[in-house]
């Protein structure tokens, strides 16, 4: 496996756009030729669907949900960056950019943050004018929020509903291309496997959900935008269907997979209620704009938190973290709310969970400003937990939320397999160890509207591409494969359900591979993880048949990936030998507790090639160059 | 607390369906409502039983996928509340809970609970949109919107496209769901160009799918989980008019 990150020379301001003329173009008559498949319909995939069927290309466009509007992007709340410098607080493409690479802790690549520091701008006004309606101030021009590890406001916004905004936007604009016959849409279709020929990615096996009907798919490239892995923990702020299994069936095929283990854990999130939880539910880091995070100075300290006096509070992030305060970034912020309750302080029944209270921003600003800032989330709230967070302090506690690792990809969002593009979550290329806040939405819709658009067609021009149909011999092998693996899954005719194995690998994960890790917990979760899967295809109980609507069904063939997926990760985490993000190893950490990088050692993107199940994978890596920003220790003191 | 549940069980498309009772013990009233229904499943995928197939995803009340019909009521007792959302302190010990799909004759049902609800990507398709290519859109500062005017559009927008408005309507109607859609881009300058193309090719594609007609009754701003109010569908009837009138 070779990496070529392709990062066109010269300085970092005029690589985008002296690459963009440099990309040899499709001929307008031509592009219709191309036929495109999209896996995914969020804000990567429906933004790329949408804009490359405007440009003329064949796009086919698959989901697994009952319509293209569901995708998980949906859920997002609090905002998208821009750097517009509306503010006029000292904003500029390249403070986004700086504060992403920082923000990143220093493991993302350059040249793809400067670019999407860059798109930034287009993409807020391409939503102004699909007609997302975004909060706007009693002048009429749009108004900004801050978010984490920023110093400046430079989130746009849509009430608590962002990702919903967003993603009708770009689903408007994809029903107009489906409405045109310029989209063929696939609802309720699962792509199963990739397809290559000739070492060329040229289609997919999907599985129509409805009936049960495998399929082929051919076409001249393909692309995945089909978000993260968070569900590997089992418990996680993703919505339920959220899977690896495109990616990783990618990665079986030769697609290398990239940093696995840098997940971030979201510290904002409605505690544990249960061993009937079935997901955990995100509060938006927006609430940290007015509510202020404290747990009690005692331990154990059991006393209603309005009999706790100001006194007797630590507000730990103001205290630990004066210039950012509440906003510290979010692996930070959940790394001291697990330490808080690691010494016994957390609050809840319990234990694990901290305040975020919204007292002293009522009292200053009023109930009526609090409520138009975060009512929809105070209503969610107070419909999950039973407490109304205008008199009594939420309780949060971090959870699994984005993963920032994902398909390797070069600066035209192609990953080690010719011909097949990664955008959005499901990439690894722009967060590094830790995403900032309000950067997914912005990410998704970059690599969707502004970058495949173009890079796609130089793959198209500079490649000669055969034509081939379903009928090729490769598309019958991958089939035949898949349908094998379905039968294997219903006649395993065990005990155990599939819930149970997946609650099984999430707990392994979570403790093993989740806020704070170490190499012993690691190789522990190196010897357990097999076994788990071994059991899980000698004793799952998958009920019903292939040909029907079969829930079951899909879940067990998604978890059967987890069980595979779960092992790449923890062997990532256990050999990047220094913290840095969200990947904090207890071994390396300064006196003070923060995050220790290993610059030296560690300073690359490192790239997995499969080798076989259970087999350990070949270890690549991309050395990560930093001309612009100078390697520091991430400070936000 | 201990519960029975009578819940709607149908192979596929074609078998005629019927009510199932299942008891539930133990049922925390911390559980979400689907959560319940995992615990369901989970017990009866152990006793050999097939899981009763339902459709969700977020479970946080925003991606519209979760639906139900709970006791007759579009996503259950709670007002503004998904079924996602709804959690089992809203009923009581020994209660019966009869819980059925969405029943429209656009929504045909898929499985047990899960039904088809295409029909409204074609009507989005219609005209659910700004044409707007990608590409150099202007300044988005250089189109100033009063806050007022962007605050309804946004409470149009706010729809989630779950259906509740058709499955409470005795009409099953959509004229909630197209007015919504119809109104976001009504009270933007951004809108203005297709407005009343858009009014119109909405309403023919809506009907073309089988949705009943809207007859005043206000079900569907009852069962709306996000509170679209039903002044939106003065909005369209007003758009859909000017619409023939103008030609």
């Amino acid at each position: 496996m070779k990496l070529d990150s392709k990062i066109p020379s010269g300085p970092i301001e005029k690589k985008w756009d002296q690459h963009k003329f440099d990309m040899k173009l499709v001929n307008p008559a031509n592009k219709r030729k191309f036929k495109v498949i999209i896996v995914g319909s969020g804000l990567a995939g429906a933004s790329a669907a949408a804009t490359m069927a405007e440009l003329g290309y064949d796009v086919h466009c698959f989901t697994f949900h009952d319509s293209p509007r569901r995708a998980h992007s949906i859920a997002a709340q609090g905002g998208i960056n821009a750097a517009k410098n509306y503010q006029n607080d000292g904003d500029s493409i390249y403070r986004l950019f700086y504060d992403t690479v920082k923000g990143g802790d220093f493991r993302s690549r350059e040249a793809n943050v400067y670019r999407l520091a860059q798109v930034s701008v287009n993409i807020i006004d391409q939503c102004v004018a699909q007609g997302v309606p975004f909060a706007r101030d009693y002048g009429g021009y749009l108004a900004n929020r801050s978010f984490g590890g920023a110093q400046v406001s430079r989130t746009f916004y849509a009430r608590g509903q962002t990702g919903q905004q967003l993603l009708l936007g770009a689903y408007s604009a994809l029903s107009r291309q489906i409405g045109a016959g310029k989209v063929k849409m696939y609802n309720r279709t699962e792509m199963l496997d990739l397809v290559l020929v000739d070492g060329h990615a040229r289609g997919i096996i999907t599985r129509n959900l409805k009936t049960g009907k495998v399929e082929s798919h051919a076409g001249d490239a393909v692309v995945l935008a089909t978000g993260g892995y968070s569900n590997v923990f089992f418990l996680s702020t993703n919505a339920m269907g959220c899977n690896v299994t495109a990616a990783y069936r990618a990665y079986k095929k030769g697609a290398g997979f990239a940093n696995p283990c840098y997940t971030q854990i979201h510290p904002t999130c409605i505690p544990v209620s249960g061993d009937h939880q079935s997901k955990l539910t995100l509060m938006s880091e927006s609430l940290r704009n007015d509510g202020r995070i404290w747990v009690p100075k005692q331990q154990g300290d059991k006393r209603k938190p309005s009999e706790i006096p100001d006194a007797e509070r630590d507000y730990y992030l103001e205290r630990k973290y004066p210039s950012f305060g509440n906003l510290a970034p979010r692996d930070i912020a959940s790394r001291s709310a697990k330490e808080a309750c690691d010494e016994g302080r957390g609050v809840g029944e319990t234990g694990l969970g901290v305040y975020l209270d919204f007292r002293d921003s009522i009292k200053r600003l009023g109930k009526d400003v609090i409520e138009q800032r975060y009512g929809n989330l105070f209503e969610m709230y107070e419909r999950i937990t039973d407490e109304n967070p205008y008199q009594v302090p939420m309780r949060i506690f971090p959870a699994p939320h984005y993963t920032m690792g994902g398909l390797w990809v070069d600066y035209n969002l192609m990953s080690t397999i010719p011909g097949l593009h990664v955008l959005g979550e499901a990439n690894f290329s722009d967060h590094g160890a830790n995403r900032l806040g309000a950067s997914a939405l912005m990410q998704g819709l970059a690599d969707g509207y502004f970058v495949i658009p173009y890079t796609i067609g130089h793959y198209f021009a500079s490649h000669k591409i055969e034509k081939i149909t379903e009928d090729h011999p490769a598309f019958k092998e991958a089939e035949a494969e898949v349908n094998q693996k379905i039968n294997k899954l219903l006649n395993v005719k065990g005990s155990r359900t599939t819930d149970s194995f997946h609650k099984e690998l999430g707990r392994v994960m979570w403790d093993n591979c989740g806020m704070a890790r170490n190499k012993k917990g690691l190789e522990e979760a190196l010897k357990k993880i097999p076994s788990i899967r071994e059991e899980f295809w000698n004793n799952v109980k998958v009920l019903g048949e292939n040909e029907n609507y079969n829930v079951a069904l899909e879940k067990a063939g998604r978890v059967a990936d987890f069980l595979e997926f779960g092992e790449m990760m923890c062997l990532d985490a256990l050999r990047r030998e220094e913290s840095c993000g969200g990947h904090f190893r207890t071994e390396h950490q300064t006196e003070e507790g923060e995050a220790k990088r290993n610059d030296k050692d560690f300073s690359h993107a490192t790239v997995w090639e499969f080798q076989g199940v259970g087999k350990e994978p070949v270890e690549h890596r991309e050395q990560l160059e930093f001309e612009n920003v100078a390697l520091a220790v991430r400070s936000y003191k | 607390m201990n519960l029975t549940l009578h819940i709607w069980r149908q192979k596929d498309r074609n078998d005629t369906g019927k009510m199932t009772i299942y008891k539930l013990e133990d049922v925390s009233p911390d559980m979400s409502f689907l959560e319940m229904l995992d615990v369901l499943n989970e017990k009866l995928e152990v006793e050999g039983e097939e899981p009763v197939a339902f459709d969700h995803d977020c479970r946080e009340g925003i991606c519209g996928t979760c639906s139900l019909m709970i006791n007759g009521k579009a996503h259950g007792p709670r007002a503004s509340t998904t079924t996602c959302q709804l959690h089992m302190r809203e009923f009581k010990d020994g209660d019966e809970i009869f819980i059925e799909p969405w029943r429209a004759e656009a929504f045909p049902i898929v499985r047990d609970l899960v039904v088809d609800r295409s029909a409204f990507d074609k009507v989005i398709q219609a005209g659910g949109y700004i044409s707007v290519n990608t590409g150099n859109a202007q300044d988005a500062n250089c189109i100033p919107i009063s806050k007022e005017q962007a605050d309804i559009a946004m409470d149009a927008a706010a729809c989630i496209g779950c259906g509740a408005c058709v499955a409470q309507c005795k009409n099953s109607s959509a004229m909630l769901f197209v007015a919504a859609k119809v109104s976001q881009f009504a009270n933007l300058p951004q809108g203005q160009a297709e407005r009343y193309a858009r009014a119109k090719n909405m309403v023919a594609v809506m009907d073309d799918q089988h949705f009943g007609s809207c007859t005043n009754q206000y079900e569907c701003e009852a069962a709306c989980p996000k509170d679209i109010s039903a002044d939106f569908i003065a909005q369209l009837n007003r758009d859909f008019m000017k619409a023939g009138l103008t030609k």
